[in-house]
């Protein structure tokens, strides 16, 4: 019964949150939960590899904005009437956009996996910086999609039967899918394949000698983290109604991984505190100053050097002290 | 013909850009094991206060070693706040700790000298570009800076190789606990090892000032492909970092300098050179993406 508590609690906050966001006449608050959502689902998917199964990928952008330009050249492709390479016709259609986002990440993930995952430790920290920065390369070489500049998606996604004009029902459109997102994740971690990935990160080679065959299913791992980020990267493009650069830039890879240290390598929610608790700092600290980073890199520092299990960690310790 | 030979020292030049930064990281990588990606500050630290200095007095060679000593501090300061902590940690919580470096050192030098790019003035010996083959020109302070990085490279192999704390450092990098083991006070090796770094990545920055603007943000342009060179020459290995270093500095000039024009022939100029571009930038991380699949541990790989 505990156990439903916190997501119980989660999902009531994101649920109320545009009302609390017009209540107090700040539709700011409402545009950073749907950031915070993104940025979860992102975290998260990276978490699946780096905290549950040991991988660290520090090209975990590349996904994302793989998902984000995927959604903008299909509307590139849509509003100017042609087909992409003579047979792919452009779509504005969420249902069509955000599957095609996952499987072009997925499909680049388990490339980019397949040949990443042969190296381990240092070696496989810098493949994975090395093929996130050759596809930023590429997208910011790539005139016809805007360059440097990204392409402007100028309405957000069409799905049938709902005003996605309005900004609250894209709000709720973001919260389905980080539900849906979310329920599906918790089958994962918690499948005997979830097992294997936490099997792997603690000791490989006794995973090899029970006869496991470990590559094969950091692959798989690879491949799920991958299409997951693709879908953030998706509605992140849907959000912003914007694709950019910047989401495949190689700080975004240590954005998502330090809103991972902040909530708790490793947990189920962490990434969604993490994510919150990154944005948000972010957020305030640069109204407070301009000299935001400062702050938040000693912040980081802090965190990383003086606890253990980040924000969840802490969670846990306030919450613990009355379970028992 | 003299084109080329020009993007060949160019390339040669910015090699040893590369190596000087690449030394100090593959030793920090290779006996401490730490992923530092917070070198690039310490170049960076070293081009402002060393183009500082320069500015203030008027004299180039008086800026060198104040750089050489403000990289060389903040390398000790780093060291013992931070970087000490991580020896044990795994490399996530040192990509993490670091990259915060990273934002911190930004703000600091952009609460300092702000956020506008400075300037070096060159020494007026190096004015004028001279005439090193019948009709090449080129410019001496280039020279100056392969010169000065080869002389580098000769005396890190001097040291590595013949003296005592040169054969610590190579024992470190084979079997730490060993070397601790044997009672070698290996903190004050790792500070020594540290600050020595630090100070080839202040040389580079501050040799780099005249040739670059000095600006907030420069050390992360030149951090990634640093980090490529370490990698693809072999952690730990100071003769990888020098041929990696020199190989990926030309390739990657060569590339820049000559890839838009040839992609011209096939297509419309403008996205010629923004394909050329991105290809070029794109080409050390596919040499290293294609380094590690053949050889997982890099060219030259330490024993042990």
């Amino acid at each position: 019964m505990k156990r439903i508590i916190l997501p119980a609690v989660i999902f009531a906050i994101f649920l109320l949150l545009p009302f609390l966001a017009e209540w107090l006449g700040q539709s700011a608050l409402r545009t950073m939960g749907a950031r915070i959502m993104i940025y979860a689902i992102a975290a998260a998917s990276l978490n699946l590899i780096l905290g549950y199964g040991g991988m660290v990928s520090f090209g975990h952008a590349a996904f994302f904005g793989i998902g984000n330009y995927v959604v903008g050249i299909l509307y590139h492709h849509y509003s100017s009437g042609e087909p992409l390479w003579g047979i792919i016709p452009g779509s504005n259609q969420m249902l069509i956009t955000l599957p095609a986002a996952m499987l072009v990440a997925g499909i680049m993930a388990a490339i980019i996996g397949a040949l990443s995952l042969r190296t381990s430790g240092v070696q496989f920290i810098m493949i994975t910086l090395a093929f996130a920065q050759m596809i930023f390369f590429l997208f910011v070489s790539l005139k016809t999609y805007g360059g440097e500049d990204g392409i402007i998606v100028r309405r957000t996604n069409e799905v049938p039967f709902l005003n996605m004009r309005d900004k609250t029902t894209v709000y709720y459109f973001i919260l389905g899918v980080a539900t849906l997102y979310f329920l599906c994740l918790w089958r994962v971690v918690h499948s005997s394949f979830g097992t294997m990935l936490s099997g792997i990160r603690q000791n490989e080679r006794r995973m090899v000698a029970m006869g496991i065959s470990t590559y094969r299913y950091k692959l798989y791992g690879f491949i799920i983290a991958g299409m997951s980020a693709g879908l953030a990267g998706g509605l992140m493009a849907n959000m912003l109604r914007f694709a950019s650069p910047d989401t495949l830039h190689w700080t975004k890879s240590g954005e998502l991984m330090n809103m991972i240290i902040l909530g708790g390598v490793g947990t189920f929610f962490g990434p969604i505190f993490g994510a919150s608790a990154f944005l948000l700092l972010e957020n305030y600290l640069a109204e407070w100053t301009e000299h935001w980073p400062l702050a938040l890199g000693l912040i980081l520092l802090v965190v990383v050097l003086g606890t253990k299990g980040g924000l969840k960690g802490l969670v846990d310790r306030v919450l613990g002290s009355n379970r028992t | 013909m003299t084109l080329i030979i020009e993007q060949l020292l160019n390339g040669l030049q910015y090699g040893i850009m590369l190596f000087l930064l690449a030394a100090g990281l593959t030793l920090i990588f290779g006996i401490m094991g730490v992923i530092n990606l917070a070198h690039g500050s310490l170049y960076m630290v070293g081009a402002f206060a060393g183009t500082w200095v320069a500015t203030e007095t008027g004299s180039f060679w008086l800026g060198l070693p104040a750089g050489l000593a403000a990289a060389m501090l903040t390398g000790f300061v780093v060291e013992t706040l931070v970087v000490r902590r991580l020896y044990s940690r795994d490399h996530l919580d040192q990509v993490l700790a670091t990259f915060a470096l990273i934002l911190i050192f930004n703000q600091i030098i952009v609460l300092i000298f702000g956020r506008a790019p400075i300037y070096t003035a060159l020494p007026a010996a190096f004015s004028e570009s001279i005439e090193i083959l019948p009709g090449l020109f080129y410019p001496p302070y280039r020279l100056l800076i392969i010169v000065a990085g080869l002389l580098v490279a000769g005396g890190l192999y001097l040291l590595i190789n013949f003296t005592r704390i040169g054969m610590l450092v190579r024992a470190g990098s084979t079997n730490r606990d060993m070397v601790r083991a044997l009672g070698v006070d290996i903190r004050l090796l790792y500070t020594f090892v540290f600050g020595l770094g630090a100070m080839l990545a202040g040389l580079a920055g501050y040799m780099t000032g005249p040739l670059l603007a000095v600006q907030v943000g420069m050390g992360e342009q030149i951090l990634l492909a640093t980090f490529v060179v370490v990698v693809i020459g072999g952690v730990g290995s100071i003769k990888g970092a020098f041929v990696a270093g020199i190989g990926l500095g030309v390739i990657d000039t060569c590339l820049r300098a000559f890839l838009p024009g040839l992609l011209r022939n096939l297509m419309p100029a403008s996205e010629a050179d923004a394909l050329g571009l991105g290809i070029s930038s794109m080409g050390i991380y596919l040499l290293m993406a294609i380094v590690l699949l053949f050889r997982p541990k890099g060219l030259f790989t330490v024993e042990g």
